[in-house]
């Protein structure tokens, strides 16, 4: 038996999980490397991994992405660990502790980070082959390699985890089932109505809910491998079944040396995570505070912390933790916090239930209703961080609750929580346990961006989830401290976006060396390159691969080509309005062919060509424009698609030619280089189906002429348009809409959206209006002129690239070889090609050329 | 030290990069017209996994050189291959020369 060597403590810390490893990085973070001797032993083949992002591994994740620790890093760090081998006997008076293999190891503080295990209901038949559960690296491994012989999957359990498991599941191609026992899914943590709404959203993705089962027993299926007999008579066949149906704490070794247990399981600790031997603790899942366990990583964390301090003379103590959580299911945003069922005496409750919208929110707040106590959000949960911090800060509510979760009407801000009112105390940051104290200490301190605070406090680099909120307070410190927030694009100028645009305007510099030698510094960057030569070629439209202006183009422009994630390229060309001859779409159809390009019909209408090579891209746009086809300027924050309906020539509702119109801007703003990209749509009639609504630009006909939509988006964040004139005749539109891009592109921040623009700009849509339809600002003459400049200049950057023997030399992958990238890989599917995973190049999948 | 020719320096454009292939291995070629500097990192992007370095963009991070990974942006100085963003990445650096008009890398 190894003896403690020296005056250094010796630690044994049983388990690796998550808690353990953080329990060894508190101790490395507490006492140094040399501080302590440690040794770690878990019973599973590798040291600790990320249980949280477990379901990543049906995604692409490989046991290798998930860990969270490396042997590497603990014989740096002079951690000893076993892997492989479990503890099996424990003795607390002569502290040691015995391993499966016959290890023994001496001790001065022992720790049980154990964990849990999950609970597999005693139902006749569950110890079935095919019967499974979800907890380890190796449990899904075997769901995988289960779910590759099934159709039919069940989870039974319904909670958060079952949840996850279901999607798994349903990943994997299965018909999936989730049987619950309670009347309703996530029944800890959600309320009945907030319950009701996840059960429909779930099901609308085709997973089917079960509630109120109690499955009898398993056994032998009719179309399936099983068939679950229910307790009510009925039944359900499946070919696989995964218990997801809670944890038990791991407390066996615990159980059978003689530590205190709780009554239903759970090693019994105090508030320094000891259990009743003294140099003994628990900590995470397996222990049990003041008759709780904790089946969430953060208090977990918590104890590991706490456990380390009190080891080595500090004074934290675990005093219990909020169990609210935030999540996303299936893609489904669900929140609970605190009280979640009303259960304190006399709580009272506001409730917003949106069924066409597929929102509920519910408030439950005290009796004299001044305090809130918890809340359940389904389908929106904008409101979660505010909330929280009302409930962990016990601050009062706002005079009128119910708009902490109503939804804002136009115009107005949703009712929240101004930063102002959260008191220092107040907890911004869980991950890192960052408060607004130390926020406001770090921008003091001068941390000015959030670059600086996140390397200060450390702030928002755990889940993320707080960083809206985190810059809210940094932002308004800063207001506070009368600091003028900088604008400046990046360190090789001290100017914004809008500035530079002035300059380059105002001055008629033409290069971006120019620029930089007269109003910049140092070498330029990836930020300031892309913006000088967006700018450049908004104002004077220059062919972007000239020698002075290539270096300056992002990933897409400098090939003219969208680069995909192996180094190829696709290729869209122009279709304006969506308009395609027969004879075009053959071309089309032939090039892909004989390329062997990947094959998709876009959002916007036209038809995208993945996979080519770089030398094969001078090669495949010369035939297309041969054909009469030009660049679509897909890779460009340019002007992009013109989508249109059928309109009046075909449709029997349309009452103006909307497709004519569509192609006639297309061609009009094509080429147009902006601050980000731009969209259009032109609906025939107010049936809308061109969508118009949701563009930078929309035009929809009426009978009494075109009405004019602007700033609207689709993607990421979707925001209707806002109507800035109506009843146009075509001249007058087109005059609006040039003015309107031009001034948008002398104005807009990078990469800055039509739609947060408008958001930003002062005075709104009122402002803009009176800009661009009744020249408030004298501007309008000199925009059109502008914009006639752009279109004067248009040329086909395709077309001028084939035309130039020198410009074509790029287009190669090598210099000095006509060899082509040897790294490149593809299996087939759906009868096209697709570049191989990862995962398939080393499984030695059949590739194909 | 034995050098080997890969192109000319004409074929370089300032600001740019272009790949060369050199003793089986992809080598990322850039030249920086201000400072008259050529500069060589493996093509190989660690993070994306593909062989596109050549094709980022370059720029300075204070006193040091970079060149932008086109696929997922993270900056490299092009003098010592180390990443400016991750400690985990880096790039193998190859030497170069200009002699006689001819870019040469070290065999």
């Amino acid at each position: 038996m190894s003896k403690p060597t020296s005056s250094k403590q010796r630690i044994v810390v049983v388990g690796n999980g998550m808690v353990g490893h953080k329990f060894i990085d508190s101790v490395l973070a507490q006492a140094g490397v040399n501080g302590a001797e440690v040794i770690t032993f878990s019973e599973e083949p590798r040291l600790a991994y990320d249980r949280v992002y477990l379901s990543s591994y049906f995604t692409g994740a490989t046991a290798d992405d998930l860990m969270l620790t490396s042997a590497e890093y603990y014989t740096e760090n002079g951690i000893n660990f076993v892997v492989n081998d479990k503890v099996v006997e424990l003795n607390t008076e002569e502290n040691y502790v015995v391993t499966a293999s016959g290890r023994k190891e001496g001790y001065d503080k022992l720790v049980l980070a154990t964990g849990s295990f999950p609970f597999v209901p005693p139902i006749p038949g569950n110890d079935q082959e095919h019967c499974l559960v979800y907890r380890t690296i190796e449990d899904l491994e075997a769901i995988s390699a289960s779910s590759k012989q099934s159709k039919v999957g069940v989870v039974v359990g319904g909670g958060l985890l079952g949840l996850e498991a279901a999607s798994a599941l349903k990943n994997a191609g299965l018909k999936t089932h989730v049987v619950e026992f309670a009347p309703r899914l996530m029944a800890v943590q959600l309320d009945d109505g907030g319950g009701k709404l996840l059960r429909r959203k779930i099901e609308d993705l085709g997973v089917e809910v079960h509630t109120e089962k109690a499955t009898s027993e398993i056994v032998a299926g009719e179309e399936c491998r099983y068939r679950m007999n229910f307790a009510d008579g009925s039944f359900l066949e499946t070919d696989m079944i995964l218990f997801s149906a809670g944890i038990r704490p791991q407390d066996e070794l615990a159980r059978q040396f003689d530590l205190e247990i709780g009554e239903r399981g759970g090693i019994v600790v105090n508030n320094n995570c000891q259990t009743n031997v003294e140099n003994v603790y628990a900590i995470g899942e397996c222990a049990l505070w003041e008759g709780r366990i904790y089946g969430l990583v953060a208090p977990g964390y918590t104890m590991a912390k706490v456990a380390a301090s009190h080891i080595f003379g500090g004074e934290e103590q675990f005093t219990g933790a909020d169990m609210s959580t935030k999540l996303k299911l299936m893609g489904v945003d669900v929140a609970s916090i605190g009280d979640a069922h009303g259960n304190t005496p006399g709580a009272q409750s506001y409730t917003y239930n949106d069924e066409v919208g597929q929102v509920y929110k519910r408030l439950i707040v005290s009796e004299d209703g001044k305090k809130l106590l918890g809340a359940v959000l389904v389908g929106d949960v904008e409101a979660y961080g505010g909330l929280l911090q009302l409930k962990l800060n016990d601050m009062d509510l706002p005079g009128n609750p119910e708009g902490l979760i109503l939804p804002a009407g136009d115009g107005e801000a949703a009712a929240g929580l101004g930063v102002d009112a959260l008191p220092d105390s107040a907890v911004i940051c869980s991950c890192y346990d960052v408060t607004k104290g130390q926020l406001k200490e770090a921008v003091a301190g001068g941390a000015t961006d959030m670059g600086m605070i996140k390397a200060e406090t450390e702030a928002s680099t755990g889940c993320g989830g707080c960083a809206a909120l985190t810059k809210q307070v940094v932002d308004a410190e800063l207001a506070n401290l009368g600091y003028e927030v900088k604008t400046d694009l990046c360190e090789h100028f001290e100017y914004s976006r809008v500035q530079l645009a002035d300059i380059v305007r105002v001055k008629k510099i033409k290069t971006f060396d120019e620029l930089l030698v007269s109003h910049g510094k140092g070498h330029g960057c990836e930020i300031c390159k892309p913006v000088g030569a967006s700018i450049l070629a908004s104002f004077w439209n220059d062919y972007i691969l000239k020698d002075e202006h290539i270096g300056l183009q992002d990933t897409n422009d400098i090939f003219l080509g969208n680069m995909q994630k192996d180094g190829t390229y696709s290729i869209v060309p122009r279709v304006p309005g969506g308009e395609i001859t027969p004879e075009k779409l053959i071309v089309l159809g032939q090039v892909a062919k004989d390329f062997k390009l990947y094959t998709k019909v876009t959002g916007g209408q036209r038809i995208d060509l993945f996979g080519a090579q770089l030398h094969e891209l001078p090669t495949i746009w010369k035939i297309l424009v041969d054909a009469g086809f030009e660049t679509g300027h897909a890779y460009g924050k340019s002007l992009r698609t013109v989508k249109s309906c059928v309109g009046s020539t075909w449709c029997r509702y349309g009452v103006d030619d909307s497709v004519g119109l569509a192609i006639e801007v297309e061609d009009r703003y094509k080429g147009l280089r902006s601050p980000h990209k731009i969209k259009f749509a032109v609906s025939g009639c107010t049936r809308e189906c061109a969508e118009a609504q949701s563009k930078d630009v929309g035009i929809i006909a009426t009978e009494t002429g075109w009405n004019l939509y602007v700033c609207g988006n689709g993607g990421m964040r979707p925001r209707h348009t806002d109507l800035l004139a109506t009843d146009l005749d075509k001249d007058t539109l087109i005059k609006y809409i040039d003015r309107f891009l031009m001034f948008y592109v002398r104005t807009a921040d990078r990469l800055q959206r039509t739609s947060v623009w408008l958001e930003n700009l002062e005075g709104g849509i009122e402002y803009l209006k009176q800009v661009v339809c009744e020249d408030s600002l004298g501007l309008a003459e000199e925009l059109e002129s502008e914009m006639s400049n752009v279109i004067g200049t248009y040329q086909c950057e395709w077309k001028t690239t084939i035309e130039d023997p020198e410009k074509l030399k790029r287009f190669s992958h090598f210099i000095n070889s006509d060899e082509t990238d040897s790294n490149l890989a593809y299996v087939a599917e759906r009868g096209q090609r697709r570049p191989a995973f990862k995962e398939e190049r080393i499984a030695a999948v059949e590739l194909v050329d | 030290m034995s050098w080997n020719s890969v192109c000319k320096k004409d074929d370089l454009i300032s600001g740019t990069g272009l790949c060369a292939l050199h003793n089986g291995e992809q080598v990322a070629i850039f030249y920086l017209g201000s400072t008259d500097q050529v500069f060589a990192v493996s093509n190989f992007d660690p993070k994306g996994e593909a062989n596109v370095m050549s094709r980022g963009l370059i720029g300075s991070a204070g006193e040091e050189i970079f060149v932008a990974s086109p696929l997922y942006k993270e900056r490299y100085n092009l003098e010592t291959g180390a990443c400016l963003d991750s400690e985990e990445l880096s790039l193998k650096t190859f030497g170069i020369r200009i002699e006689n008009g001819e870019v040469q890398l070290a065999a």
